[in-house]
């Protein structure tokens, strides 16, 4: 099933879509991959973060630093000039790697989110006073890549489109190309390995860390190190996220860790349906197709529609579509429109009358 | 020496803000657990009250009289701010007890919708949504007094919300034709309030001056930490928010309407969520997008000070405040040349000059705060009790 999806995407869309839609799309879709971690810290583990834009901006700022590197030898990246910086600093030499690049991108906010997650969850922190942390720790990583123009060019973030990248530019059409083909292969890949993780005795334990705490720590587990480790996942498939969605987008800067933004991704995975995988990626696809649609011809109109999501989401529909559609929701839209309920035997038995009102003689007897 | 007193009087002003802008929301948090996120969006609601009752104080030019308008302004920003929060305590917070993390969600909805709406009100989308209000609400009204109000209420809801959001968009729509009508009130600009001639200036003390907007806010704060104090400990309603705070069944159990209880909190904490937003107008112009430069220093006080006790965000708040700017001012580098400590504790000294802006100094702050859960998890004060929280 999700291989059919993926092979729509990598065969079928390339050929409707011209490849300025195609580089939107390929966005779309690495933002799905960041809503695969949340769904997997909020949906199964419970645990709200606020802050994954911490996480995906790592992953832009590692790769585009490599990216911002690519110069003949002994020469800085040209904004360090303007601000009379004249040696490296001293964290961006390891970035000239390219090998090693590839594993900040998911190392480092992964480290980072153990970090966090480890100072927090140790004192038995949770509920809404982690999500308040995490957001501060958001607003502290905004500030520190913000404020540091000499370090990291500051509020002007790092741009990629002119890098070389896969061989050729990074913003020509050729390498979008690939690079939208490899968002859909690691958004796959993050897919299969959430799925996995899910699946089995550690996906359990996860659902049984959000529904009771106490009970999973009184049954002998400790839940401190399943939710450090997979706040640790969740960290790292942002981060690739992001640096998917920077070269995509040509450019990294400390906006993605606005605090709207990260709780926009919370809500991808709010309105597809929690702890349902599909769901994340369906909401985090049609919640930014609707972000596309709206803010370009009524700029007004999307907060208030976003307000509005937030809102319905979490009164009437707290499951999500994905959540409403397998608690029978398309049933409800036909009986409200007047239908009958689809059958679940033969027909001719269902709605044979005559049988049906035997059936209902022998169950008043029964009972 | 002059240092040190600079640094606590404006810790203290810092922190005066942070509390009087984090009172409300650790009463909340208190009591149901609840944050809310668009407590910020209630204070930028109390700055532009401020706004509105200053230019109907206009026409009275210089007078002393003009300079009175701030007291009606701080009365007019909690009875707006209190109304709202009163308004979304009913609609949307009531229905989502017990499920904090949703509430939560469902607040930061609430504070977008709220921004967007001061940047694009005009008189159209006014009258759409009184008339809105009024064919929704008065609608129900009207239908409760049949007897069979329980068996149609489902019917008449789907029937009612369409129809009256229906009728009263096409009437904005209608009315947006009209210039004038469509014009908006505030823009996305930011907007400016004239601080009253008293508040201007002031006050020397031997060689160092006091702003007196500061002092007041400073007052204002006190004033209104002694009046929430006092409603708690000595009113009737003070105890049972106080009852309902430390166990929430007990209470229930006997006879506290929790339900008011929670409506009059909230109302309460968006009250005062309404004054800070009318004290903040006095530091400078404010913006719809004014709440989110305060809500988060707000939380980290609330969750710093532990929701027992109204003396742990006190306490939070100046701590936080004066770090903040012993950090960000610079002084502690100073410090050190002066003292002549700077070779011998050279990292030290390089350490704090790179820590020394408005912005690096929050990351320090937050390093220390997150330092500081680790010793003391639940806050400063934290509520004693026999909760199984293992």
């Amino acid at each position: 099933m999700v291989g059919a999806i993926a092979l729509v995407f990598l065969v079928i869309v390339p050929l409707i879509l011209p490849v300025s839609r195609l580089q939107i799309l390929g966005r779309f879709l690495s933002l799905a991959i960041v809503a695969l971690g949340i769904d997997l810290v909020w949906g199964y583990t419970g645990l709200l973060s606020l802050g994954h834009g911490i996480f995906f901006a790592l992953g832009g700022y590692a790769l585009a630093m490599n990216l911002s590197l690519q110069l003949p030898e002994g020469q800085i990246p040209e904004f360090f000039s303007l601000y009379g910086v004249e040696k490296l600093p001293w964290f961006w030499a390891p970035f000239n790697s390219f090998p090693f690049t590839l594993l900040a991108i998911f190392v480092i906010p992964a480290a980072i989110a153990g970090l966090l997650g480890y100072v927090v969850f140790r004192n038995r922190i949770r509920g809404v006073y982690f999500s308040i942390l995490t957001q501060a720790a958001l607003v502290v990583f905004f500030n520190l890549f913000n404020g540091q123009q000499k370090l990291i060019n500051g509020t002007n973030g790092l741009k990629t489109a002119s890098a070389e990248l896969f061989g050729g530019q990074v913003g020509s059409p050729d390498v979008q190309f690939k690079l939208y083909m490899l968002t859909i292969v690691l958004l796959v890949g993050a897919y299969v390995l959430c799925r996995w993780l899910t699946g089995g005795r550690f996906g359990r334990l996860l659902v049984a860390i959000r529904d009771d705490e106490p009970r999973v720590r009184f049954s002998g587990y400790d839940p401190t190190a399943f939710k450090v480790l997979v706040f640790a996942v969740s960290g790292a498939i942002a981060g690739i996220a992001g640096a998917l969605y920077t070269v995509q987008s040509g450019i990294v800067s400390p906006q993605y860790m606005d605090i709207a933004f990260s709780i926009e991704m919370v809500i991808w995975v709010a309105v597809g349906g929690r702890a349902t995988l599909v769901g994340a990626v369906l909401g985090a696809l049609l919640v930014n197709w609707a972000r596309v649609l709206l803010s370009e011809r009524f700029p007004e109109v999307w907060l208030f529609f976003q307000g509005a999501l937030f809102l319905i989401v979490v009164t009437v529909l707290p499951d999500g579509i994905i959540g409403w559609f397998r608690s029978g929701g398309v049933n409800q839209v036909r009986s409200l429109l007047g239908m009958a309920p689809p059958v679940s035997t033969f027909p001719a038995v269902d709605l044979n009358e005559e049988i049906q009102r035997e059936r209902e003689i022998v169950q008043q007897k029964d009972s | 020496m002059q240092g040190v007193f600079d640094v606590l009087f404006n810790g203290l002003s810092i922190g005066a803000v942070l509390l009087i802008a984090a009172l409300g929301l650790a009463i909340v948090f208190g009591l149901m657990g609840v944050i809310n996120l668009a407590h910020g969006e209630l204070m930028m609601l109390g700055a532009y009250t401020t706004f509105i009752v200053q230019n109907a104080f206009k026409p009275l030019g210089d007078s002393p009289l003009f300079s009175a308008y701030i007291f009606v302004a701080l009365i007019a920003a909690f009875f707006v701010a209190a109304g709202v929060g009163l308004f979304l305590e009913r609609q949307v917070v009531r229905y989502l007890y017990g499920r904090p993390l949703e509430t939560l969600l469902a607040t930061w909805g609430v504070s977008l919708i709220l921004r967007q709406f001061v940047r694009s009100v005009s008189w159209s989308i006014a009258i759409g949504l009184v008339l809105f209000s009024l064919l929704f609400w008065g609608g129900q009204w009207v239908l409760k007094r049949r007897l069979d109000w329980n068996q149609l209420k489902a019917k008449a809801l789907t029937i009612l919300l369409p129809l009256s959001s229906a009728i009263a968009i096409i009437g904005g729509v209608v009315l947006n034709a009209n210039k004038a009508l469509a014009k908006p009130w505030f823009s996305a600009r930011n907007i400016d309030v004239t601080a009253p001639s008293w508040l201007r200036g002031g006050v020397n003390l031997g060689s160092f001056q006091f702003p007196v907007a500061r002092l007041f806010i400073i007052g204002l704060t006190i004033l209104c930490l002694l009046g929430t104090y006092w409603f708690l400990q000595k009113s009737a309603w003070g105890l049972r928010i106080r009852a309902v705070t430390q166990n929430r069944e007990m209470s229930a159990c006997l006879g506290i309407p929790t339900n008011t209880v929670d409506a009059l909190t909230f109302a309460l904490g968006s009250g005062l969520a309404g004054v800070a937003g009318c004290a903040v107008t006095l530091l400078g112009s404010v913006g719809p997008n004014l709440g989110a430069n305060y809500i988060v220093d707000a939380f980290m006080v609330v969750v710093v000070g532990g929701v027992g006790k109204l003396i742990g965000s006190v306490v939070a708040a100046i701590a936080i405040g004066t770090v903040t700017y012993l950090l960000g001012s610079g002084y502690l580098p100073l410090w050190m040349t002066q003292l002549g400590l700077t070779e011998t504790l050279q990292p030290l000294f390089d350490f704090f000059t790179f820590f020394s802006t408005t912005s690096m100094a929050k990351v320090m702050v937050f390093a220390l705060i997150i330092t500081f859960l680790q010793i003391k998890p639940a806050g400063l004060f934290p509520q004693k009790g026999r909760t199984v929280d293992a």
